[in-house]
């Protein structure tokens, strides 16, 4: 293989597994946010004990993220640094905006809510993990908006001498708006994530018996939040797709395979035989769909690959097969809007099992099979995530800026093929290591549960306080690594 | 003053809040099998770092991120050029901070042994790989003009055109063991500082003994790089002031003044940094082929607006950085001793059940 195709397995790998604990850590910190708020108003011990069981999964998921998130800011550079210089101008400043708005504000504010149990007032203490949160919020907004600028450069001019992006509206780069309804759509799918790990798990605890009365609240937020992350996954996922139409029309047609231009398009959901170009046997097609989320009407006319082709040959030159691959595009299209939204069923059954005060008898078929689901539902929003970035990166090819660089065009010229296989046989491999050690230790603290009453300290602060009054210099820390 | 020497001012500044900040956390980690001889021992190391290095982490990041904004050939030819080096680098930072987090989740001693073993490496080498990037970066290293995708005859074309063995010259390399040593000596004033009883006693007997052996590497590597500096007058004065800082600090832990050793170690490695940007201005990465390849602060940067907009990003968050930042170190300032570390939970059981009052 070439450095480029080892290049783009590498960011593709990479970036993938960085994605599977970014919304766990989005939608995590707010699980955990409101549980605690829940218990500094209340008072009932019951949501520091969720705050408790659920911060320690969310550190697990946090500190993968982290470590995993500091290759993505680095490897522009190493791997694509054509593209860098091509883009840096235009994509470096979201880049820099987000370390200095976004990730000074998770790690220093989480360093504290770690630690500072009992060194901060209840209320103070509270608001790390807030400010924690939001900064996972800030820190999505910069570089989706950067990312959104790969799939529609705006705010730039090309600079004659140089060749080079040139930034000349920032606005435009962080306000537009595939930046904004990306930033909604990757945020109601975080939430969909981190809500089908809340419920899963909570209703897991439900089912085995343990600490029922401490899980039944976090069974039913998150399913309520599954539900509300559904619908609005679905109205962003409409208009990011009427966005792409007009942005991306090779991407959308690629997303159906649809070969040529049609009024009416149906959409199918599955189809044997090869996608290859020429006819792809529907089997089950829902007609007029595809016009319908392309254009938002049944009669609209949908662009096909074909004639979308020539015309881009047009508009940047012939010689490039400007189609991505259209399996690839076909099948992550489908997962993606299969599995994602698969959570907000499991959150409809699992505020209809336990409404109320009620907990079903588990030991029967019921119980095995909501076990079953809750298990599925973890895995579905993760691997809908992965669907979704595939789908719109790879949708993007062969461009790496849309209308502006190839992909080809924007690796590092010197880096070498073996150089590439190094870092990526090296990742690759830390990475599933990683994964490994983190999934035992996950099931390892589900398993345990939640502390009991007995085991909180309820005030750590006012005991530290008083430790501190009684010149106790050698008061046992309340938290240490 | 030119909007493009502020950003080479600010990412120098970045560059020395993170030596600064992460030296130290690499320094306790480079010294936890030395000092760290029992399990209690290791974990109050581990634990004067534990609220704050995530935070001193993110300075690299954000000096990744600028560099980019502002200097996107520099951001570009050094991280192509240094490839596999940044590779081993990412590796250990991707171990180290793994580590932190997963080491006291579980209550086993292979697992805890094997954890520290990667907090150890993943504070040895960036410590060192970077020090050694940074002589690179000073010193020279081979980079020269290839036709890329990009219109030719701009700076656009200067590539690094060496090998990852390129990198390990020897006035790098003395450059890589003055930061690991140098951090070393950082590391362990700030265990001083940070600790009471048996961790402080050894710490500052480390810190005496590798900072002995760290000023006389740190002398010779920094009047080196007077070789390359382009204005000796200015580089040779702060580094001479770096080196009495430096010894500074060594009687401050004499005197058993660690507050006052950690300041001066950390104006050591600010000056010693300082001094090699000042001297490579405006010049940001040397060509040790011709003189007209070096990237400069010109024609490496981005364009005014960016760096207009950029300006305003940094100066009204910075200061706001600063504040919380260090409103951390205020709130975890006291020493930590052995005798305030909880027990291990038992198998099975969470192990933050454990607290001032689980005695009986």
């Amino acid at each position: 293989m070439e450095a480029l195709d080892l290049a783009r397995w590498q960011f593709g790998i990479t970036t993938v597994y960085h994605f599977l604990f970014v919304p766990l850590t989005i939608g995590g910190a707010f699980f955990v946010a409101a549980f605690q708020t829940a218990w500094v108003r209340t008072g009932n011990v019951k949501y520091l004990q969720l705050t408790k069981f659920f911060g320690k999964l969310f550190l697990i998921n946090f500190a993968m993220g982290l470590v995993t998130g500091i290759v993505q800011e680095f490897q522009f550079g190493m791997n694509w640094s054509v593209y860098s210089r091509f883009v840096g101008d235009v994509f470096g400043a979201p880049l820099a905006m987000e370390g200095l708005l976004a990730f000074f504000m998770e790690s220093v504010f989480l360093g504290l809510w770690i630690f500072g149990w009992d060194r901060l007032p209840k209320g103070i203490h509270l608001a790390t993990i807030w400010a924690a949160a939001i900064g996972t919020l800030a820190s999505a907004y910069f570089i989706l908006a950067a990312n959104s600028w790969m799939q529609h450069p705006v705010g730039y001019l090309i600079d004659d001498e140089t060749g080079r992006a040139v930034l000349n509206d920032i606005g435009a780069v962080l306000f537009q708006d595939t930046a904004v309804v990306t930033f909604f759509h990757t945020m109601f799918a975080s939430f969909m994530t981190a809500g089908a790990a809340v419920a899963a798990v909570a209703g897991y605890k439900m089912v085995k018996g343990r600490q029922i009365n401490v899980f039944r609240p976090a069974v039913k937020s998150a399913s309520i939040v599954m539900i509300v992350a559904a619908v609005g996954l679905s109205i962003t996922g409409d208009m990011t797709s009427k966005i792409m139409v007009e942005q991306q029309p090779m991407k959308m047609a690629a997303a159906e395979g649809l070969y040529e231009t049609e009024s009416q398009a149906p959409f199918s959901i599955l189809t044997i035989g090869e996608i290859n170009g020429n006819s792809a046997d529907c089997v089950l097609c829902v007609p007029g769909l595809l016009s319908f989320l392309a254009t938002g009407s049944f009669d609209g006319e949908v662009q096909g690959i074909n004639d979308i082709q020539a015309e881009y040959e047009q508009r940047f030159g012939a010689g490039v097969d400007y189609r991505p691959i259209v399996p690839v595009t076909y099948w992550s299209f489908r997962l993606m809007i299969g599995l994602g939204l698969l959570g907000a069923l499991f959150g409809m059954w699992s505020l209809w099992r336990y409404r109320g005060d009620r907990t079903p008898n588990s030991n029967g078929r019921m119980g095995k099979f909501y076990v079953l689901a809750a298990t599925t539902v973890v895995l579905a929003p993760l691997a809908a995530n992965s669907a979704g970035w595939i789908f719109t990166e790879m949708g993007r090819q062969p461009w790496v800026v849309f209308g502006e660089q190839l992909t080809s065009a924007g690796v590092s010229p010197l880096v070498s093929p073996l150089e590439v296989w190094i870092s990526l046989i090296g990742f690759t491999v830390v990475y599933a290591v990683l994964a490994f050690i983190e999934v035992k230790l996950l099931l390892y603290y589900i398993r345990k549960g939640a502390l009991e009453r007995d085991e909180l300290v309820e005030d750590p602060y006012a005991d530290a306080v008083a430790a501190e009054n009684s010149d106790d210099d050698d008061r046992t820390l309340y938290f240490a690594y | 003053m030119d909007l493009v020497t502020f950003w080479f001012i600010l990412i120098a500044v970045l560059w020395v809040g993170y030596f600064v900040l992460d030296g130290f956390d690499q320094g306790v980690g480079i010294l936890l099998p030395f000092i760290g001889t029992d399990d209690l021992r290791r974990r109050v190391m581990i634990n004067t770092v534990g609220p704050v290095w995530d935070g001193n982490e993110v300075w690299l990041l954000v000096a990744g991120g600028a560099t980019f904004a502002a200097f996107p050939l520099w951001y570009a030819t050094m991280f192509s050029g240094f490839y596999l080096a940044l590779f081993i680098i990412l590796l250990a930072l991707i171990l180290r901070g793994v580590a932190f987090e997963f080491r006291g989740k579980r209550d086993s001693d292979r697992w805890r042994a094997n954890w520290d073993r990667a907090i150890f490496i993943g504070s040895v080498v960036p410590a060192t790989l970077f020090g050694v990037a940074f002589g690179n970066v000073v010193g020279g290293s081979p980079i020269s003009p290839i036709e890329t995708t990009l219109p030719t005859g701009t700076a656009n074309d200067l590539n690094f055109t060496g090998s990852f063995f390129d990198l390990l010259n020897p006035f790098s390399l003395l450059l890589g063991v003055m930061t690991l040593l140098v951090f070393t000596t950082h590391g362990a004033i700030f265990l001083a500082l940070k600790t009471r009883g048996e961790v402080r006693t050894a710490a500052r007997q480390a810190a005496l003994r590798v900072g002995v052996a760290a000023a006389v590497v740190a002398v010779g590597a920094l009047l080196w790089a007077q070789a390359f500096s382009g204005r000796v007058a200015v580089t040779l004065p702060m580094v001479l002031l770096a080196a009495v800082a430096f010894l500074g600090a060594l009687a401050a832990t004499l005197r058993n003044r660690d507050g006052w050793a950690f300041i001066l170690t950390s104006v050591t490695i600010a000056l010693a940094v300082s001094s090699l940007f000042v001297g490579m201005y405006p010049n940001v990465m040397v060509s040790s082929i011709d003189e007209a390849f070096n990237l400069t602060v010109f024609n490496a940067s981005s364009q005014e607006y960016a760096l207009m907009i950029m300006t305003w990003v940094a100066v009204i968050m910075t200061p706001v950085v600063l504040v919380y930042q260090g409103w951390t170190y205020w709130v975890f300032r006291k020493r930590i001793s052995t005798s305030m570390i909880p027990p291990h939970p038992p198998t099975g059981r969470a192990d933050d059940r454990y607290t001032g009052r689980v005695s009986s």
